[in-house]
């Protein structure tokens, strides 16, 4: 690892101004991301922000929804008994990310700024736009099989690899912002961006901004359920997941909100999906049509073809056992 | 371009961070083009790429621009070692880079406290030294094993302030005034900690590799309230890989001691 100045700060306001002071500068919290790619010589900041010591770890709930500090740990979220009561869908993601010792250092504003990545960006001895723009991608005719199916572009196909963000992208949180030029919020699913012609860019963040929280909206629903399918039976990247929460009154769906990961270089909101749902009867029926509409303008690269088949069942099964769910 | 990071003086020194020695000063500039990729090399070919297309290496020096101008205490030591280096120590630092480099590291170092095992240490090290590295090199805690040093066997395990973490992914100045336990300090003197009695019991391994970081990661999975069925500690112990596959007697080791861990 090449070697880099490192500087505690104890306000955003120290944090935001040293990083906005050295364009080669990167926040560092839990690290778990960060250290591996500089280890890997994937990034090589010039000086590592530390800022664990920001009063950033409350998780705060009132009737509006809560509000979650962006150091708090991903373990502490999973474990917080309101995340557990009302916000199951968020508890579930964060479990089934990484593993019990990761979750234990990473943060949820880590999980966010953790770099959407394939193994073609991790191998600097291969071309990557993203870890090196211009360079070319090494996926497109490379081994694809975990890549893209939605939102990728000739520069890049990698995916994101959280799980956390696809729970928040499906329960319209709202990121909470601090910067150089003052205190702003973003819609979850607007935070992260498609590669596009810039696929080094993972977020819309600006320079020197910092995340301080994320706010998620109370909601009405009832059954939720996330769906996460991969190699082995735990601590891998999805293949393809499912993020579900149904307002389901009767037999009838009110309100569905859904979101995929592992398909996209940002978690993939399945707005089409979400509308055919609405007002429809909680049926096999509907959701095999709704898994069809999941999968509608899917683009695929030759080893990750399966995970069109596979999504749609994913869809249906992740619906399922929602309604299953008492 | 044509720089090289030679390790004799002329007349002024700039310091160079990739090779991390004193270089001399032919005032380098940064082309978006140029990519600093290997040390002790002047070009290079990158693989997969357009064969032909050489990328130079490039080293940089305080005086590159785009460097941050805080006074950072990096900034302060390579100008002051600089001179330092010219005035008191010419005859060792003309021996070799080598020397350099023992002198960089010297002055790169940080101040570090933190507590391991019950025994408080106040420390000097680099900033990219892990967790893992401080424990097994500078401390030799030789207990915590490195696996795949990038956080994907659980090898590393320890606790710090009593929770499991992958030592390999933590930076030591990290953990400035924190508590850290390793596999060396789970028994109590010869008496050793009941999750590690249950390992040796139920045969919970094959060659021991893995072994430190089951046993740190299994004696907090329990302390978590993961450890109720067999199915739970298997996901709640997946970041711990045994290449043996010593997987049903290390759950059975976690099921039988978990009821006593609770009230440990």
């Amino acid at each position: 690892m090449i070697n880099f100045d490192y500087i505690r700060t104890s306000t955003a306001k120290a944090a935001v101004d040293a990083k906005t002071k050295n364009a080669s500068s990167q926040f560092i919290a839990g690290g778990t991301n960060l250290v591996d790619l500089m280890k890997k010589g994937v990034t090589s900041p010039e000086k590592i922000i530390d800022i664990n010591g920001l009063p950033l770890k409350q998780i705060t709930a009132d009737a509006k929804g809560i509000l979650i500090g962006a150091l708090a740990l991903n373990s502490e979220v999973a474990e917080h008994p309101i995340i557990k009561s009302k916000y199951p869908l968020l508890a579930a993601a964060l479990n089934a990310g990484a593993s019990a010792q990761l979750r234990n250092m990473a943060t949820v504003g880590g999980n966010m700024m953790q770099r959407t990545r394939c193994s073609y960006f991790y191998d600097i001895a291969m071309p990557c736009n993203k870890r090196e723009p211009g360079s070319g991608c090494g996926a497109l005719q490379g081994q694809n099989r975990m890549h893209a199916v939605f939102g990728a572009s000739s520069k890049c196909i990698a995916v994101h690899p959280s799980d956390m963000c696809v729970a928040l992208a499906a329960l319209d949180a709202t990121v909470h912002i601090t910067g150089p030029k003052g205190d702003r919020k973003m819609l979850f699913t607007d935070f992260h961006r498609l590669p596009g012609e810039t696929p080094e860019l993972d977020n819309n963040l600006q320079k020197g901004e910092l995340i301080t929280g994320i706010h998620i909206p109370a909601n009405p629903f009832n059954k939720t359920h996330y769906l996460k399918i991969r190699d082995r039976a735990s601590y891998a990247f999805a293949l393809v997941s499912v993020a579900v929460a149904l307002e389901v009154s009767g037999n009838t769906i009110n309100n569905a909100k859904l979101a995929m990961g592992g398909v996209a270089h940002k978690p993939w909101r399945l707005t089409g999906v979400e509308k055919f749902l609405t007002g429809k009867p909680a049926t096999k029926e509907t959701f095999t049509a709704a898994a069809e509409i999941a999968m509608e303008g899917a683009a695929t690269f030759g080893h990750n073809n399966f995970k069109v088949k596979m999504g749609k069942a994913a869809v249906a099964e992740a619906l399922q056992q929602a309604a299953q769910k008492i | 371009m044509g720089n090289t990071c030679k390790p004799f003086r002329k007349t002024s020194l700039h310091y160079c961070r990739f090779r991390r020695c004193w270089s001399p000063d032919q005032q380098p500039q940064i082309e978006q083009s140029e990519i600093p990729i290997a040390m002790g090399q002047q070009t290079t070919n990158i693989p997969f790429q357009s064969p032909q297309k050489k990328v130079n290496l490039v080293y940089i020096s305080p005086t590159m621009p785009n460097l941050d101008n805080n006074n950072s205490r990096r900034d302060f030591l390579k100008r002051s070692t600089a001179i330092a280096a010219l005035t008191i120590a010419s005859p060792v630092l003309a021996k070799a880079a080598e020397n350099d480099e023992k002198i960089a590291a010297l002055f790169e170092q940080m101040p570090l406290r933190l507590e391991v095992n019950g025994v408080a240490h106040s420390l000097s090290i680099e900033p990219r030294v892990t967790l893992l590295d401080l424990l097994r090199e500078q401390l030799h805690l030789m207990g915590t094993k490195k696996g795949c040093d990038h956080g994907q066997c659980g090898a590393c395990t320890v606790h710090v302030d009593g929770k499991r973490i992958n030592s390999c992914l933590s930076l030591a100045v990290m953990n400035e005034g924190k508590k850290i336990t390793t596999i060396e300090g789970l028994a109590n003197g010869d008496k050793l900690h009941p999750m590690q009695e249950a390992f040796i019991k139920h045969d919970g391994f094959q060659c021991g590799y893995c072994t430190p970081g089951q046993i740190m990661s299994a004696v907090c999975c329990v302390k978590e309230g993961h450890a109720n069925t067999p199915d739970e500690i298997r996901e709640f112990m997946s970041g711990n890989i045994c290449r043996c596959g010593a997987y049903p007697n290390i759950v059975d080791a976690i099921m039988e001691v978990a009821p006593i861990l609770k009230n440990y």
